[in-house]
């Protein structure tokens, strides 16, 4: 069975969900699929898939790489597990903290030119970067 | 009305003989598709001949390439003209993400909340060891796949 045979259910899962520029790439024996998708809801279902067929991810094949649509100046929540999430001056976590904003606060993106850490302003008017990963896209 | 025959006969072999002049459309065909097959690029096209015109149709990366084909058609013998009906499909780039000094800087940041879990980069390879509870692996998993490394080599014990 080939990689994309493997995961074509994924694949299916994020073109049924309205995926926007997917690309799917297989180099050395891993498949990359790329591309954004219209929610978090979407990226989630995903990563159900991907995990229905390979449960604690060792299969080391496949690198899922796609991410929920978000527009600057749209709103975004902190997706952290408990804690509250670091709002930094600058993008990495060498940089000191300037706020702090508390899981499941809805807050809003004002730049994502850097993929990792996007810089966001707190509804008490705080800004500055967090890291990406634990903001997900509403709409 | 022998005449008339032998007229017809003349006129018909006149016919072969002038169809014989010009290149049957089949053989323009195979030297235009030899001619095609040269070009590695041009995997994905085909061709067509009727009345002499080449029809170009398939998919390439490129507009280059498509216009490199459709050049080497006209210059094959008896081609009058080419249709050039290719489309451009440009080949997807996923940038992986190889460069191991960034991809450190990356999974230091990813992996702050992660205390028991340690990685090694190299070639874009990222391996992780330690331990996870079976419920944080996911997100963790999402977290390091979203750097876009060429491979993610799960080693962790999972508690």
């Amino acid at each position: 069975m080939t990689l994309q045979e493997k995961y074509k259910p994924i694949i299916d899962a994020a073109q049924q969900g309205g995926a926007i520029g997917l690309q799917v790439v297989e180099k050395n024996g891993v498949l990359h699929i790329a591309g954004e998708v219209p929610s978090g809801d979407i990226k989630d279902k995903l990563w159900s898939v991907y995990e229905s067929i390979d449960p604690e991810f060792r299969a080391g094949d496949l690198i899922l790489d796609v991410n929920a649509a978000v527009n600057e100046g749209g709103k975004v929540k902190v997706i952290t597990e408990s804690s509250n999430l670091n709002i930094r001056k600058g993008p990495g976590t060498d940089q000191p903290i300037v706020g702090k904003a508390a899981k499941d606060e809805i807050i809003t993106l004002i730049s994502k030119s850097n993929e990792q850490w996007w810089l966001v302003r707190t509804n008490d008017g705080e800004q500055g970067y967090c890291y990406a990963q634990y903001l997900e896209p509403i709409d | 009305m022998k005449k008339n025959v032998s007229m017809l006969a003349l006129v018909i072999a006149l016919a072969f003989a002038f169809s014989g002049c010009t290149p049957k459309d089949a053989d323009i065909q195979k030297n235009v598709q030899n001619v095609i097959s040269s070009n590695p690029d041009a995997v994905g096209v085909s061709v067509n001949v009727e009345k002499q015109v080449a029809i170009l149709t398939g998919e390439v990366k490129d507009v280059a390439t498509s216009e490199a084909v459709a050049a080497a058609a006209q210059g094959v013998k008896g081609v009058k003209s080419v249709v050039n009906s290719i489309t451009i499909t440009p080949v997807p780039v996923v940038e992986i993400n190889e460069n191991d000094t960034l991809l450190t800087t990356q999974l230091t940041d990813a992996l702050k909340d992660n205390p028991t879990v340690s990685f090694v980069v190299k070639d874009g390879i990222v391996t992780l060891t330690g331990e996870i509870k079976k419920g944080n692996l996911a997100k963790l998993i999402q977290k390091v796949q979203a750097l876009n490394p060429a491979k993610v080599e799960n080693n962790l014990t999972i508690k």
